[in-house]
């Protein structure tokens, strides 16, 4: 890890780039009944992590690790099947690119903002600020897996008055897991992008689009 | 590692005054205050006075989806594609002070596909007393509260009450019917804001939002004078 301070920046969930205002599904899946207490969020979680944040960790350390960041967010919208979600992804990747160029500018993250002035897909850009703030691609796998899993969790304290601690220790639980992803994720990064992960959660594309149809909301996503 | 310059960066600065266009961009006012205290109302009271004059655009921070927006668009106030709803993942605060990227982007898509504007308002969802815009998002900020909430808001203070530019006392046509002390609410209101100024304002009786539509007026003729626009060449700027 070149930089711990800098990772640890990018992960706070205060990293002013949008991503409070979304819930990664769990509105959804409170509403339906599927996340009712800890124990739910934590399967949650961990089904997530292993879709979803597989998928993300990748593209990110894909992107930190230097491949041209215009195919992998055409990686990640073939990987992105729901029109709601890759909406979001955009919607946060440029979010995240505004708070990267202020933070750790580049030249990469401005040809990136140059090229997709309306957001390119939230994990590439998320491997591409871990480079611009001299990070790895472990580093920035590390972060998408986390985030895969804080962000349900946050969202998910606010909808069900989830205890915090007991949610918190969900996350404290599925640390393990969230550094395993991250070395798969690094791991599949040192080849090509066609064989990047392409793990994927239908329920959560399918839940996705329903979200995003409903006239009352809390959550963007 | 890329670490920030010292200089200025104003192409990526969130408050700089130059679109990329080198244009200069709207003045950008919010309005927060407590939940019902009358901001939806005095957004489109301040509309329909002002959009005559001014390019205009807003954008509402619900704490559920377009409720706002959805009453503005209702009334007409505005054409549907200059009203834009961000959504705050129930917490308006975060998104107009902590985290306000969400905002910035419905500032700037405006700008871009409603604009040129002179003028944007960006309306929070109701909350608490501490909640106060970022000065990254907004040039000017008005708290709006109400005669009906309790007279005693103005002495309680706040970081709204105490530094917003203006604060707004709305809906004075209740106060006989509630029992607010109008006299002593401003003199609570001069204790906590000093020398900034502080409107009483019913939007139910003249001169309804009139008041307050001269003192946005005033600020967008300070935000002309002191950012002269930067296309206007060698036009001599007074000294
Ligand atoms: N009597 C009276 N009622 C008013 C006045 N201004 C607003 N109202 C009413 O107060 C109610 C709340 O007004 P809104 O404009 O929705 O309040 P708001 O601050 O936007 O509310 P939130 O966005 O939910 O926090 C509405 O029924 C308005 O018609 C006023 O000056 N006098
Ligand atoms: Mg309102």
């Amino acid at each position: 890890m070149s930089g711990a301070a800098a990772l640890l920046v990018l992960a706070d969930g205060r990293f002013p780039a949008g991503g409070h205002a979304h819930s990664g599904g769990a509105e959804a899946a409170v509403r339906a009944g599927r996340v009712r207490s800890a124990s739910d969020l934590a399967e949650f979680c961990r089904g997530r992590l292993h879709t979803a944040g597989l998928t993300a960790a990748a593209l990110a350390a894909a992107a930190a690790a230097g491949h041209d960041p215009l195919v992998l967010d055409e990686a990640a919208d073939a990987r992105t099947p729901s029109p709601a979600l890759r909406r979001t992804a955009r919607r946060l990747g440029r979010q995240l690119m505004r708070a990267a160029r202020a933070t750790w500018p580049g030249p990469d993250l401005d040809a990136l903002a140059a090229a997709r002035p309306k957001g390119a897909h939230q994990p590439v850009v998320l491997g591409l600020a871990a480079r611009s703030a001299g990070l790895g691609p472990l580093d920035a796998a590390q972060a998408a897996a986390y985030e895969s899993i804080s962000s349900p969790a946050t969202a998910v304290v606010r909808l069900l008055s989830l205890d915090p601690l007991e949610a918190t220790a969900v996350l404290a639980r599925l640390a393990p897991a969230a550094d395993e992803v991250a070395r798969q994720a690094e791991a599949a990064a040192q080849g090509a992008v066609e064989e990047l992960p392409a793990a994927s959660a239908p329920l959560l594309e399918i839940t996705a689009e329903q979200h995003a149809a409903w006239q009352v909301r809390l959550f963007a996503s | 590692m890329h670490l920030d310059h010292a200089a200025p960066c104003p192409e990526r600065h969130t408050a700089s005054v130059t679109l990329p266009d080198g244009r200069r961009r709207a003045l950008r006012v919010g309005l927060g205050g407590p939940v019902g205290s009358g901001k939806t109302a005095t957004v489109a009271a301040l509309c329909r006075a002002l959009r005559d004059r001014y390019s205009l655009a807003v954008v509402t921070n619900d704490i559920y989806t377009r409720e706002d927006a959805a009453f503005l668009l209702r009334e007409a106030v505005l054409p549907p594609e200059r009203i834009t709803a961000v959504e705050t993942g129930a917490c308006p605060h975060t998104a107009i002070r902590d985290d306000i990227s969400a905002n910035l982007e419905a500032v700037e898509d405006l700008e871009d596909e409603a604009g040129p504007l002179d003028l944007v308002l960006v309306e929070s969802g109701g909350d608490n007393l501490t909640a106060t815009f970022s000065k990254g998002l907004v040039d000017v900020q008005i708290f709006v509260i109400d005669v009906a909430g309790g007279d005693d808001i103005p002495r309680k203070g706040g970081p709204g009450v105490t530094t917003a530019d203006l604060l707004v006392v709305n809906k004075t046509d209740l106060a006989p019917y509630v029992g607010s002390d109008l006299a002593g609410m401003a003199r609570d209101a001069e204790q906590q804001r000093g020398a900034l100024p502080v409107l009483f304002q019913s939007l139910r009786t003249e001169p309804g939002v009139l008041p307050l539509a001269d003192w946005v007026r005033e600020q967008c003729a300070a935000w002309a004078a002191t950012h002269a626009a930067p296309d206007a060449g060698t036009a001599a700027l007074p000294a």
